[in-house]
């Protein structure tokens, strides 16, 4: 298998050095390449050493050598995957040549032939090295050439360490808090964020812009906080509020609002990869969502940063960790897994852990650690060998892997845990405590009832007679023998299904009950009395006839009934329900069947059948008998089996210990006046039984207990089925140093991740804070801040934030605010041609952010303009509308069918999330499929953006609503109605024209439809479908 | 990387818009955009992206048979398998390895179906295939195509995204990202599915990963709207809507002259795209008009879903300009576990399913004059093994993944036709001749549509990313 994870860089490796010249094609440079700052100096001032200097010695003459190589040729031929197969850190390597030894590229002696030599010299551009940065030096190349003619000494055994510019980057230094700068025009700036700023657009020599509208402003820090549109009343109240901190009044209250949690986790939950399903080919349905509720919920706490950090990677390993925490570590658990039949199990396990070293980097280091899976980063200072360490850290928690597809066991799976809620926690309590009392009540325990006791005992015992059968037939084939004591014991075949046809001749006449005992035997499973391997049956019909007319039964009742398993289940007319005995088997046990009326009829043939068409294979009965008596009104007494009947018959004072116990204990079971309690017991347990399966599993990580220090092997080109060697749990060397006082396990590396050390973990937080606000981090390359990412935009800014939220305790929030509340951010997104075209994208923050929502608030601002919106928080993800056909999977028949009530109408992050056919309409909005960790989305335009709130049932529905709310709340004049509409849509008032536009739209509406019933409503619904559609709707202004 | 917005913006025109200016709806539009983005959309030619080289093809129209067909019943005879069939296959072939479903030492397994000489070229092709026989000097086999997956949804993801993990481009993505739509009123990369399922890797087949959306395969459905949300809800007609859309446009050119930005006019020229498609793509999907010595020759039947309508539609498509148009019809898995997964029962369905269809495409290209243009590529995710799986002693005959050799046949574009390449061992399990990687086929691909794989990247995560990852060779032997 071929490495196949991350390395390319846009070239192929395959022309060999040494078969010079080696192009074959003209190739296109990459753009924005930038060798590092670092080594172009040192070439420059190599050059500068190395002028006029003469007659050097060997032992000079490396170490004129090695900065050379260094600096200009190891970043690519060097490591374990070397560009064309050569490497020039290491002397064998390097005079064994490139294709990995093929051709020579140093003939000591010889520069004339030596390609190493020769490529510094040439002027094509695509020959010459080093390939992508300025040529070296005339003086450097000469000492190259010097070099090899004098034999190219190299001293034996040292090997050359690339030099990484990037050890020297920005971002692996810890920020400091940088002095705020000085700017012109103080005034302008309302908070630190704002001198930054400032300062680079003076410098610039670009004018800041004046502060949006009230109305612009509230619509903007709604959607920025909490994902929503303000109403217009809320518009109103801003507008209204003359106070000086009005608007930090409403910062705070959108801050302090329960949805601020929904709208900051869209951005966690896509890191997070997020889903409701596994991915690839079955794509099978998984609980997740208890964690994304932790989410909303720990944003809205505000929880520190760290803190919520070290929860989701190692939350179980907490001391005492709570449910909660234990529910975070689910972070983790958001990876895919194919489920198909042949998957490679342990590969499987491997993928996983590649993705969760992956997704780890991306989030707390935003740093591409990925490209180290197959060999050393090509560019960033991170080893192979410290990509694998990192993944030791996450090999010890704990996993099955059962690999035998072709017989249908192949698994992997991880722990889940079962997360109640309080409610559904103290209502389990509450139910297990009436079952322990009711089971006290009942139990041998509780005191003796006596009185009743005795007087039960007093009754007249009921006379059976014993019904001898001859014949008796086993439908299914089983072996049916009649025992001395009338009794049938079944032997041989156990069909899974059977029927058991008895036929009796008694003389005995006046017949009002029937009983059927079930008695234990040693012979059968369990002791019986079923043939399950359990003791247990299912008798599901019980009849009988005399001749060929069946005899009507009135009532069933046993001594003993399986919990939703009643004896009455036998007689009624339903197959699928039925008698049965667990927890009770092994005992005889008694049910009695009443005829409707007695039998008056003189000697004569009964056939009984008695039937076991359960769904539970092989529950028929192991051994039982039939008796009849002529007695009426047949009490309890009546279901007294022989053994307890015989206990009875010896007076009180001769029973022993035992016979007392079991005579107690029977009664106690079949005490009438214990009824109410054996129901309580019943429906108890019925609930209880029924919550438990409602209680929703978390997906959670659980380390494996042991000793040793975490540990994996080293995949060589990051291919599982080439382990190499083993390596142990450790953090790059780049970063700030591993505490002394973790331990080498997940919690350590969450605690180091999280530390006030780590140079990356808060630049990149307050990035991404910024970009979800601003559209575009101070780091664009919000996922990665290595040495290829795109630099700062304002560097101090960016430090100064990140050293904020440290000191301000992590929190999020705080953080927020100071953004929101800034100059920078309230300013008019709106800018002249000129200005526009100074700074298109907006790099410099002259003006305030604009641009198109993402797909979950494109859905939730048409819920809420027009009223549908459901605004219930967390659980289960719903099913909204969607299209018939978007589902269906192989080898899974799972459909898609659609909520009800208010749960069509919740916010776009709870919509159910398939990974292999997501949500169309979000789909296009660029939702992304949630397969890999996902730092910022992309933001197209396109015609099935269009047609999907044109014309998506889902969005109709919303059109049609804000009609009625435009109609309802408006008054009763067009222009009120229209200028409602566009208020809730917007936020803003409408300009005249634009409520000419509407009302001609309405106009021509109502002409075509004329005087038809419901003709204005359905004008209005076009005009709300086209206000829904409008581009500052669907934008954030 | 100040040009990554102004390449999705420009991404987005070009990709939609080529040629707008001229289309059904040319006039509304020149009335509704601004001066500036008018030049840029009227101006074509200035937003298309230039291949790096000559193409050969245009267009791609990819035949995806998911499930993984039997190339040793198809395309592949081995004589000295069937010679030795039940044998115990031989230990150095499966020492190592890692199959999907077998066990133990499994039985080599001959294919039960006669080969035969077929056309000029000579080409090999089982009685499996009829039709496909017929035109076989236009095409060209590779019987040695190996891939790196043997499971279904990672290798369907990897022979369509060079990757096995789901979340990269698709090579459709790849491809309109690389040269934008020629088509007016329809997107760059079209899906159309049939058979049993979707595929196995879902929608990750036709994904554009971390490329922007647009690029993603639209799939045009075969039962209610052809393109999701395509018709207008009840009770707005045609009139209705366009009233609708120019109320929204003269709104969204206040608000542009308001704030000035440029994003409006991009979303005023999407809507208009969108009212286009609206009639452009159920006249698209209207086979009724075809003549019926053209139903005859697809065995097509209007509004039925089926692998041929497809075929026919995707010709369709590539007369509209479409650029990448794939196909995917699922069902080829015959494992053997039960009669209707086995090589004698499943097998011959499945041909017939798709023979007719994928032959009357190639011939009804080359009768237009399209197949110059147009690459056709036909093929599964992984072949099937030499050996009998009897899956739990399954007494069905049948073969598990064989991802070492398999056969994948291209025409037109460029594509010599009538020409085998490659060669696999006596019994069919290694190539041993010109091996072709997905890699390298995906390489010759873009280099027959004039994209060279080494340069088509796209920065993300801090790299370069390209469809063939760190290797791609073309396969000089298959250009015409």
């Amino acid at each position: 298998m071929k490495g196949d994870g991350p390395g390319a860089h846009g070239r192929s490796e395959r022309p060999p050095l040494g078969s010079f010249p080696v192009h074959r094609r003209p190739r296109k440079p990459i753009s924005n390449r930038r060798i590092g700052a670092a080594s172009v100096a040192a070439l420059c001032g190599l050059s500068l050493l190395g002028a006029g200097q003469g007659g050097s010695t060997p032992v000079d003459r490396w170490r004129e050598i090695a900065p050379i190589l260094r600096t200009g040729c190891l970043e690519c031929h060097s490591g374990n995957d070397p560009k064309a197969g050569l490497r020039l850190d290491r002397r064998d390597a390097a005079f064994a040549g490139s294709g990995n030894g093929k051709f020579k590229v140093i003939r000591p002696g010889s520069a004339s032939t030596s390609p190493l030599y020769l490529r510094l010299l040439s002027e094509d551009p695509e020959v010459r090295m080093p390939k992508r940065s300025a040529a070296l030096p005339a003086e450097a190349i000469e000492k190259v050439r010097a070099w090899i003619d004098e034999g190219a000494k190299w001293p034996a055994g040292l090997v050359l360490e690339r030099e990484r510019a990037s050890r020297d980057h920005w971002a692996y230094r810890k920020p400091e808090r940088p002095a705020l700068p000085q700017v012109r025009e103080e005034s302008r700036a309302r908070n630190p964020i704002d001198r930054f700023v400032l300062a680079r657009l003076e410098k610039e020599g670009l004018e800041p812009s004046p502060e949006a509208n009230r109305a612009t402003l509230l619509r903007r820090v709604s959607l920025d906080l909490v994902g929503l549109p303000p109403s217009p009343e809320e518009v109103a109240a801003f507008e209204a509020d003359g106070s000086p901190d009005a608007y930090e009044k409403q910062v705070d209250r959108l801050l302090g609002s329960p949805h601020f949690g929904e709208r900051w986790a869209r951005p966690w939950l896509d890191l997070a990869r997020y889903a409701d399903t596994d991915g690839y080919e079955k794509d099978l349905r998984r609980t997740a969502w208890k964690w994304r509720d932790w989410v909303i919920r720990a944003l809205n706490e505000d929880m520190p940063f760290d803190r919520f950090t070290v929860e989701q990677v190692a939350g179980d390993m907490l001391p005492d960790a709570t449910l909660d925490q234990r529910i975070a570590s689910g972070f983790h658990r958001n990876t895919l897994h194919n489920r198909e039949g042949g998957v490679d199990q342990d590969e499987a396990r491997y993928l996983v852990l590649v993705d969760r070293v992956a997704t780890t980097g991306t989030v707390w280091l935003g740093t591409t650690l990925a490209c180290a899976q197959c060999h050393d980063h090509k560019y960033d200072p991170f080893t192979q060998k410290e990509f694998h360490q990192l993944l030791a850290f996450f090999e010890t928690t704990e996993y099955e892997a059962i690999g035998d597809a072709s017989v249908g066991e192949a698994k992997y799976t991880e722990p889940s845990l079962e997360a109640p809620t309080m409610e559904e926690e103290a209502r389990r309590a509450a139910l297990r405590l009436e079952i322990e009392e009711a089971r006290r009540m009942l139990g041998p325990g509780s005191p003796p009832l006596e009185a009743e006791q005795a007087a039960w005992e007093k009754e007249p015992p009921v006379d059976w007679t014993v019904l001898v059968p001859e014949p008796v037939r086993s439908e299914g084939g089983a072996t049916l023998s009649v025992l001395d004591d009338g009794s049938v014991l079944a032997s041989g075949a156990n069909p899974d299904s059977d029927a058991h046809c008895v036929t009796v001749r008694t003389r005995l006449q006046g017949i009002t009950s029937f009983r059927l005992e079930m008695l234990p035997d040693p012979s059968l499973p369990s002791k019986g009395p079923g043939r399950a391997y359990n003791g247990n049956l299912v008798l599901t019909g019980f009849g009988v006839r005399a001749g060929e007319e069946p005899l009507p039964l009135s009532a069933a009742r046993a001594d003993h009934e399986q919990d939703r398993f009643p004896v009455a289940g036998a007689i009624d007319s339903d197959p699928a329900t039925g008698w049965a005995l667990l927890e009770e088997t092994g005992k005889p046990h008694v049910a009695v069947f009443e005829l409707a009326s007695p039998l008056e009829r003189e000697e004569g043939t009964l056939v009984f059948t008695l039937e076991y068409r359960s769904r539970y294979a092989e529950h028929a009965a192991g051994r039982f008998r039939l008796s009849a008596t002529r007695a009426k009104n047949l009490r309890a007494r009546a279901l007294v089996p022989e053994g307890i009947e015989a206990i009875l018959r010896i007076p009180r004072g001769e029973r022993t210990l035992d016979q007392a116990v079991s005579i107690a204990a029977f009664h106690r079971s079949n005490a009438p006046c214990l009824d109410p309690v054996r129901e309580r017991l019943r429906r108890a347990r019925k609930d209880l039984e029924a919550l438990e399966a409602s209680i929703p599993r978390a997906l959670v990580m659980s380390e494996r207990p042991s000793h040793e220090r975490p540990a994996t092997l080293l995949r060589v080109r990051g291919s599982f089925v080439n382990p190499g060697e083993r390596v142990y749990a450790g953090t790059p060397s780049i970063l700030h140093a591993f505490p002394r006082t973790e331990m080498p396990n997940r919690l350590g590396l969450a605690r180091w991740l999280a530390s006030a050390e780590n140079p990356l973990v808060a630049r990149v937080t307050v990035n991404r804070l910024w970009q979800e606000i601003f559209g575009r981090g101070i780091v664009e390359t919000s996922e990665d801040f290595g040495t290829r990412g795109s630099p700062p935009t304002h560097p101090e800014l960016l430090d100064w934030l990140a050293v904020e939220f440290v000191e301000r305790g992590w929190s999020v929030k705080a953080i927020l605010r100071e953004v929101v509340t800034s100059a920078t951010y309230r300013q008019s997104s709106a800018a002249s041609r000129e200005r526009r075209e100074r700074d298109p994208e907006n790099r410099l923050l002259a003006r305030g952010p604009r641009f198109r929502l993402e797909a979950e608030a494109v859905r939730d601002v048409a819920l809420e303009a027009s009223g549908l919106l459901d605004r219930r928080i967390g659980g289960p993800s719903v099913f909204p509308y969607q299209p018939p056909g978007i589902w269906r999977l192989p080898y899974n028949d799972d459909r898609w069918v659609e909520s009800e009530g208010g749960d069509r109408h919740r916010r776009g992050l709870y919509t159910f999330w398939r990974r292999s056919a997501p949500y169309p309409s979000m789909a296009a909005y660029d939702a992304g499929s949630r397969e890999a960790c996902l730092s910022r989305r992309p933001r197209t335009n396109t015609p099935l953006q269009a047609l999907a709130v044109l014309n998506d049932p889902a969005f109709f529905e919303a059109a049609r609503a804000l009609a009625g709310r435009m109609i309802a709340e408006g008054g009763e004049g067009p222009e009120g109605r229209a200028t409602r509409g566009f208020r809730l849509c917007t936020g803003r008032s409408p300009e005249p024209e634009e409520v000419r536009i509407l009302l001609d739209l309405l106009g021509d509406e109502r002409a075509r439809a004329g005087g038809k019933d419901g003709a204005d409503r359905a004008a209005w619904t076009i005009v709300a479908n086209a206000l829904l559609n409008l581009d500052e709707t669907l934008t954030k202004e | 990387m100040s040009a990554e917005r102004e390449r999705l913006v420009e991404i987005t025109r070009r990709h939609f818009f080529r040629r707008s200016g001229l289309g059904i709806g040319s006039v509304a539009l020149a009335s509704l955009l601004d001066e500036r983005l008018f030049a840029q959309a009227a101006g074509g030619e200035v937003l298309a992206r230039a291949p790096h080289h000559p193409p050969r093809a245009r267009n791609v129209i990819y035949l995806f048979m998911a499930g993984a067909p039997s190339q040793i019943d198809l395309f592949d005879p081995k004589p000295r398998l069937a010679a030795r069939n039940g044998e115990p296959c031989p230990e150095e072939f499966l020492k190592g390895e890692r199959f999907a479903f077998i066990k133990g030492v499994p039985r080599l397994l001959g294919s039960p179906y006669a080969f035969e000489r077929r056309g000029a070229s000579g080409a090999e092709i089982s009685e499996l295939l009829p039709r496909l026989a017929a035109v076989a000097d236009d095409l060209a086999f590779v019987r040695s195509v190996r891939t790196d997956e043997f499971n279904h949804a990672p290798a369907q993801v990897f022979m369509n995204t060079g990757h096995g993990r789901a979340g990269r481009p698709s090579m459709g993505a790849w491809l309109t990202y690389g040269l934008g739509s020629e088509g007016r009123d329809l997107p760059g990369f079209v899906v159309l599915i049939s058979g049993d399922a979707r595929p196995d890797g879902g929608n990750s087949c036709w994904g554009c990963g971390f490329l922007p959306s647009v690029y993603q395969g639209v799939e045009f459905r075969s039962a209610g709207d052809p393109v999701l949300f395509l018709s207008d809800p009840e009770g707005i007609d045609r009139p209705s809507r366009r009233r609708a859309l120019d109320a929204i446009a003269a709104l969204n050119r206040l608000r542009r002259a308001e704030t000035g930005d440029p994003e409006i006019d991009t979303r005023i020229a999407s809507y208009e795209m969108a009212y286009r498609m609206q009639t452009s793509v159920p006249e698209l999907m209207d086979l009724s008009k075809e003549p019926p010595e053209v139903h005859a020759l697809y065995g097509t039947s209007p509004g039925k879903a089926s692998f041929a309508n497809n075929c026919l539609l995707a010709r369709r498509l590539v007369e509209r300009g479409v650029r990448f148009v794939q196909l995917f019809h699922r069902g080829w898995d015959h494992h053997g576990e039960s009669k209707a997964s086995s090589i004698t029962d499943g097998l011959p369905r499945l041909c017939k399913e798709t023979d007719q269809g994928a032959a009357a495409l190639v011939e009804d290209l080359k009768r237009r004059g399209l197949l110059e243009s147009t690459l056709v590529v036909w093929g599964g995710e992984f072949g099937r093994t030499p050996m009998n799986e009897a899956r739990g002693g399954s007494k069905f005959l049948g073969r598990d993944h064989h991802p070492r050799a398999f056969t994948v046949w291209l025409a037109g574009g460029g594509v010599k036709p009538g020409i085998t390449i490659g060669a696999t061992d006596e019994i069919g399990y290694n190539a041993v001749q010109d091996p072709v990687h997905v890699n390298d086929l995906h390489a010759t691909i873009l280099h027959l549509l004039g994209l060279d794989h080494a340069r088509l990247t796209f920065r993300s995560q801090g790299r370069d990313f390209r469809l063939t990852d760190v290797a791609g060779e073309v396969v000089g032997k298959l250009l015409a």
